[in-house]
């Protein structure tokens, strides 16, 4: 399977972890061993308290690709990313590494809090691998970067955390890598500094790195990344394009249900849109929401709340159907069935969405039972709008206006546009 | 990820990715972490000696920063061992009822500042990794580099404190002597056998945290047993037991070295330069092999 742009590759790589202490003293190591004697376990046997942190995972990037790695937490990406760095060994499978590697994992590790920033500047260069003459050259580059000039001969351990991290990124960013590794960094600093670091990414990928990418920003894959891999639980689920990858992620996101104990029940939550399609969804389409909770004992003033977050949980949307029907809560005896359908307009921008569901009784305002992460879609792209909201723009006048000149009308130059970019809706 | 943060900005160039698989370039040379042989091992570990003299340097200066005295202390600690040796001489010399020779209080102090070294480098080296455990488990780099660049960080105090004994021999009245030509040999040897301990203990101590007490415990009591305030002729035929000690040929080749006097031992010296050799070389193995283990065993 491997071809010959494949920069980076593994094979059938696995690794187990141990739960739990290991032997950190003589005194529990001689026992241990004594109880091991002749008792050597095969490399692929796993012991009593040991689990598989990656379980038969293969796949390679090509050279001057964007490659992502998505997967919840514990799913095992920064054991990758570990073993890629050679951090690690695996237990068995092999790795191929082409070209110098660089990893943007921890900014600032290795950062000595009594020495200046000038000095950190040289020894974490020297840690991610520049040389001292590349160091000297890209110096000044660095320190304007973090935007830390005055603060450059002080001890680092009197920064600021974001001085700090703004410093570590700076140097991070300056290595020139073949393949470089980000897992998370670009959260780094003020939002001046995190548009700074967005372009200094875009002109590190311009210019033909390879790049493995690592976050919990679904939206921020999609953009950057052509392929990803999926993982959960150490195993490799999905490898390919990054939109399927991504529609199976959130096909398996995990859902966070209570409410086994309540007088009600969410039962089921399911998503639709007219064709039945269930997790991609269309600017401007209708997306219908089937919701049906269930009573154990009998309840006056149920509602149900239809929440919808985004790809960081940040809640976007919310709506109840006591609201919707004028203020009236539905009240339902012991065995009955409530089912409803909400019939909702498609203006969000593209990106992952969440849905949480939420049985409240209406009067106390105290959830019965909650349902976060009941089902997850994401809106698809156009080339038309970023950002969460999609608000349809249309584009009647497009002007140029040039200096006004002697005899011109201010009309010259005006073109009309043959028809609207976007349909209005409706 | 702020999602204020217009990630269009990061979305590539569609021309970028043709281009990457499109244009023909030199095909990348494949890297061999924890997986290569141990020429590529060693290979790697001197092509990373620019990070072995920033670890170094940066040592020397977290060593001194914040003391008042500064620099200084790299003169003053072999100086404290050297006046404790002098003590004790004079004691062994008032108790033999012999009045104390100039050349005791040389042979004590030749022998000081290199024991002075032996002992600094191991206990820094050996607590080198697991004081760096942050970097052992988050960056990747030859981690032999640390307990080397303590070593490292202690020949320059070694020599701070060489120069400062020169300058005192020759006001006491020392003179060149052809033996002098021994000493550069000699400290090879005491570098190489200090470095192979170094390596050894540093990947231990990560494993087994005992060895940092036990370390302590051996350096503290070590002075009983090597001949820094003593010589081995004094102790007649039980003299070749200490000799076994590798550091104690050394220490009195050097101190037979600076005085002018015939190198004795000389097979002794030889035992030493053996061992040191093979516990530099056996060191470099043990690290070499359990070096995958690291990350998991800080």
């Amino acid at each position: 399977m491997s071809s010959s742009d494949a920069v980076l590759a593994m094979e059938n790589v696995s690794k187990k972890f141990r739960r739990g202490e290991i032997y950190d003293s003589l005194r529990d190591l001689i026992p241990a061993l004594v109880k091991g004697v002749g008792k050597r376990r095969a490399a692929d046997a796993l012991g009593a308290k040991e689990f598989w942190a990656l379980d038969d995972v293969s796949f390679e990037v090509r050279r001057g690709e964007a490659f992502g790695i998505v997967g919840s937490n514990g799913a095992g990406k920064s054991t990758i990313l570990k073993l890629l760095s050679g951090i690690m060994r695996p237990t068995r499978g092999s790795i191929t590494v082409r070209g110098k590697l660089s990893a943007l994992i921890e900014v600032g590790a290795g950062f000595h809090p009594d020495l200046t920033g000038r000095e950190n500047i040289f020894l974490n260069g020297a840690i991610l691998g520049m040389s001292r003459e590349e160091i000297r050259r890209k110096f000044d580059e660095i320190v304007d970067f973090g935007g830390l000039r005055d603060f450059i001969d002080t001890p680092v351990k009197r920064y600021s955390s974001g001085m700090y991290a703004r410093l570590g990124f700076s140097v991070a960013a300056h290595v020139e890598p073949d393949l470089l590794i980000v897992d998370e960094v670009l959260s780094v600093g003020d939002y001046l500094f995190q548009q700074k670091c967005i372009d200094r990414m875009t002109s590190i990928l311009k210019s033909g790195t390879t790049v493995l990418f690592v976050s919990h920003n679904l939206h921020a894959v999609t953009e950057l990344c052509q392929r990803s891999l999926l993982l959960e639980k150490g195993r490799l689920l999905a490898c390919g394009p990054t939109d399927e990858v991504i529609r199976q992620y959130i096909g398996r996101a995990q859902d966070q249900r209570s409410g086994e104990t309540t007088r009600i029940e969410i039962r089921d939550v399911a998503l639709r849109n007219a064709a039945g399609e269930s997790a991609k969804f269309e600017p401007s389409e209708k997306m219908y929401v089937d919701v049906a909770i269930a009573a154990r004992q009998a309840c006056a003033d149920v509602s149900i709340v239809l929440q919808i977050v985004d790809d960081n949980f940040y809640p976007i949307f919310d709506t109840c159907t006591a609201r919707l029907n004028s203020g009236n809560s539905a009240a339902l005896g012991t065995g009955e069935q409530l089912e409803c359908t909400f019939e909702l307009d498609m203006h969000l921008g593209a990106g992952t969405y969440h849905v949480n569901v939420y049985a409240h009784e209406y009067t106390v305002d105290r959830p019965f039972a909650t349902w976060r992460s009941a089902a997850s879609f994401f809106v698809g792209e156009t080339r038309l709008v970023k950002g969460r909201a999609n608000l349809y723009p249309r584009m009647p006048r497009c002007q140029l206006v040039t200096a006004p000149t002697h005899g011109a009308t201010p009309n010259e130059g005006q073109t009309r546009l043959a028809s609207p970019l976007v349909a209005p809706r409706g | 990820m702020n999602p204020n943060v217009p990630i269009s900005a990061l979305a590539r160039p569609a021309e970028a990715v043709v281009g990457a698989g499109g244009v023909s370039r030199a095909p990348l040379p494949a890297v061999t972490r924890l997986t290569g042989s141990m020429a590529d091992w060693l290979r790697e570990i001197v092509a990373r000696r620019d990070l072995l003299i920033l670890l170094a340097w940066r040592e020397i200066k977290v060593k001194y920063k914040q003391s008042v005295m500064g620099f200084l202390w790299a003169i003053l600690m072999p100086a404290l061992i050297v006046s404790a040796g002098v003590v004790v001489k004079f004691a062994f010399a008032t108790v033999a009822g012999k009045p104390l020779d100039n050349n005791d209080v040389v042979s004590v102090a030749v022998r000081s500042v290199p024991w002075a070294f032996f002992v600094a480098s191991i206990r820094f080296a050996s607590t080198s990794l697991v004081s760096n455990a942050n970097l052992v488990t988050k960056i990747y780099m030859p981690r032999v580099l640390f307990p080397i660049a303590s070593v490292l960080s202690q020949l320059l105090d070694l020599a701070v404190a060489t120069v400062v004994l020169a300058l005192f021999l020759i006001v006491t009245g020392a003179h060149l002597h052809v033996q002098m030509l021994w000493l550069p040999l000699l400290l090879v040897i005491l570098v190489l056998l200090v470095t192979g301990l170094a390596i050894f203990l540093s990947a231990a101590a990560l494993f087994f945290r005992d060895v940092k007490y036990i370390v302590e415990v051996v350096i503290t009591f070590a002075i009983f047993f090597t001949p820094v305030f003593y010589e081995v002729s004094m102790l007649g035929k039980w003299a070749r037991f200490l000799l076994l000690n590798p550091v104690a040929p050394l220490l009195e080749g050097i101190s037979a070295a600076v005085l002018g006097r015939p190198m004795p031992l000389v097979g002794w010296v030889a035992y030493s330069a053996v061992a040191s050799v093979v516990i530099f070389v056996g060191s470099l193995f043990f690290f070499r092999r359990f070096e995958p283990y690291f990350a998991e065993a800080v």
